[in-house]
């Protein structure tokens, strides 16, 4: 079973009027494994998440989510499919318990499993002293903890979730991570678009990166730094003048360089002795790939 | 690498009950928090037209088109709370659904297809309408209008003719791309539907081309029938009334689905 997909998109194109926000995007999603939507906003991950639930309808390309064709068969995947917004979409006027009352219904749970249903995604949000409240009352942690346990009351097979951690505080995203982390050890397949590295480099068994709608690497964490990034790099600190002069000397001594925003890195430095400024020697990572591929300027 | 092949239940089809009452059980479930406030409006609002029509108006006019006029504007109102508990709420709950609590995009992500959303939706503000909708009749009675049997069909005639408007609604939303756009669909269409449906004086008075543009107004076949239950039936006319009501639920429905297919699925 370890060879088998859960998620496999060939080729897929959406296009909106003149904008194609996905481009020939290759996918894929082993059963069991917690692979990551890496990219910039506006790199397509929103519109491939819509994709896959069929809310959005590929102009070109095969998709198919658990087996099922989409968008044909995309009913069949969504009732074993499990799915976190980006946004919330809670009802903000009912408790914990009726918003999962609710989507045990809507996910066609028989009324002897319901109660068992909503017992156990409250335990697995760590809700379950808060069934009586109303949502409008739960903290912004609280909150998405609901929207992940809303997505699991019918133990879906993959569970897509889409920036599950954007614009909270540190503490309340690690959280989510032992959450999320808990999911993927109980087998669950995850499909988890971020544009967090960090978020990425610890729950992901492998890392998609996207930019402008294709996939521009895909690997293992550790393998796409090693591959695009080196294993050590080099932090430069200085007024911008000195900072261009790192870049120019580093360029022609044939090392890749990314700007930090107030540093340089010079990439690859571990065979590079000589070649490479001074500067705060560090291990290379995630981020520096993702800066490479995606490029450094803002679209 | 071989794609997953999990066991295969039955194909899903079109229109399935479990997706319907999934749907309908996150309307009932949500009334609980707010059923107050939706039946007080639904209840005081018929009342206040009942009171200022009937008692203003009544004052001037004792008796049109042979009916007393509390009578005749009792029958008449139960139109107008059918349209405020299903067109009105139509059209802005589900356009705040959308834009603003992105319910939709969480209900289409379970397994539940826009043409089951919009038929659930629609349903069941059909069925607030049937309820609603008699509340005027209710009061009326309290004013000196006498219970017919007749009177029992009105849940039935609110719930169809709340069906098409729901629906109606609904459409408007979803062809809608702000709340701004509903002021033109609320005085260009709902307002003069409303005021030309005999609720308030009887069509026979306008000039003839009017009444035949009466005669095309969904509203206009609710007042009538409701004014048929209590005071006699008219036959074919009120079968024919009841048709046209079905078929203007019925196209309302397919066009809610059409416009709302366009807004959810791009």
């Amino acid at each position: 079973m370890s060879a088998d997909l859960a998620i496999r998109l060939r080729g897929v194109v959406k296009r909106y009027g003149s904008i194609t926000a996905v481009d020939g995007l290759d996918l894929e999603v082993p059963v069991g494994t917690c692979v990551g939507l890496l990219g910039p906003n506006g790199a397509g991950k929103s519109t491939t998440m819509r994709l896959l639930t069929a809310q959005a309808i590929a102009d070109e390309g095969d998709l198919e989510v658990l087996g099922y064709r989409l968008p044909e068969e995309s009913k069949q995947a969504r009732a074993q499919l499990g799915v976190t917004p980006q946004l919330d979409n809670l009802d903000t006027t009912l408790t914990v318990e009726q918003n999962l009352l609710v989507f045990t219904h809507l996910y066609r749970i028989g009324r002897a499993d319901r109660r068992a249903a909503i017992a156990r995604a409250l335990a697995m949000a760590n809700l379950v002293g808060r069934r009586e409240s109303r949502v409008d009352k739960l903290s912004g942690g609280m909150r998405r903890r609901l929207l992940i346990a809303r997505a699991l009351v019918h133990r879906p097979r993959l569970v897509l979730l889409d920036e599950p951690t954007v614009g909270l505080d540190p503490q309340v995203r690690q959280e989510l991570w032992a959450l999320i982390d808990a999911l993927r050890a109980e087998g669950t397949t995850i499909l988890m678009s971020t544009h967090y590295i960090e978020e990425a480099q610890r729950l992901a068994d492998t890392v998609l990166i996207m930019s402008h709608g294709s996939a521009v690497a895909a690997g293992p964490p550790a393998q796409l730094v090693a591959e695009h990034a080196g294993r050590e790099a080099v932090e430069v600190y200085g007024p911008p003048p000195r900072l261009a002069e790192v870049e120019t000397a580093a360029r022609t001594a044939g090392l890749r360089t990314r700007r930090t925003g107030t540093s340089v890195s010079v990439l690859g430095v571990e065979g590079a002795d000589g070649r490479a400024p001074e500067g705060e020697r560090r291990p290379a990572n995630l981020e520096d790939v993702f800066v490479l591929l995606t490029g450094e300027e803002i679209a | 690498m071989a794609i997953a092949t999990p066991p295969r239940p039955a194909r899903l089809g079109r229109l399935e009950r479990p997706a319907l009452t999934g749907v309908l059980v996150r309307e009932i479930v949500n009334y609980s928090s707010y059923w107050r406030a939706s039946t007080f409006s639904s209840t005081v609002e018929p009342t206040i037209y009942l009171l200022a029509f009937g008692f203003g108006f009544g004052s001037l006019v004792s008796e049109i088109a042979g009916y007393e006029y509390v009578e005749f504007v009792g029958t008449g109102t139960v139109a107008t709370a059918v349209l405020f508990s299903s067109a009105f709420p139509a059209m802005f709950g589900t356009f705040v659904k959308y834009q603003f609590q992105r319910t939709y995009d969480a209900v289409l992500a379970a397994p539940v297809d826009t043409e089951e959303l919009v038929t659930a939706e629609a349903l069941w503000m059909a069925i607030r309408a049937g309820v609603y909708g008699c509340v005027p009749l209710v009061v009326a009675v309290f004013f000196g209008l006498d219970p017919a049997w007749g009177m029992l069909t009105v849940p039935g005639i609110a719930f169809v003719a709340g069906f098409g408007w729901a629906c109606f609604g609904i459409s408007v939303a979803g062809f809608a791309s702000s709340f701004e756009n509903f002021n033109y669909v609320v005085s260009a269409v709902l307002t003069p539907l409303f005021l030309v449906a005999g609720t308030f004086f009887p069509l026979s008075e306008l000039p003839e081309w009017a009444q035949i543009a009466g005669e095309l107004n969904p509203l206009h076949h609710c007042v009538e029938l409701v004014r048929h239950a209590a005071f006699g039936w008219d036959g074919w006319t009120d079968l024919v009334r009841l048709g046209a009501l079905v078929l203007f639920g019925l196209v309302m429905w397919r066009i809610a689905i059409y416009a709302m297919t366009r807004k959810l699925v791009d």
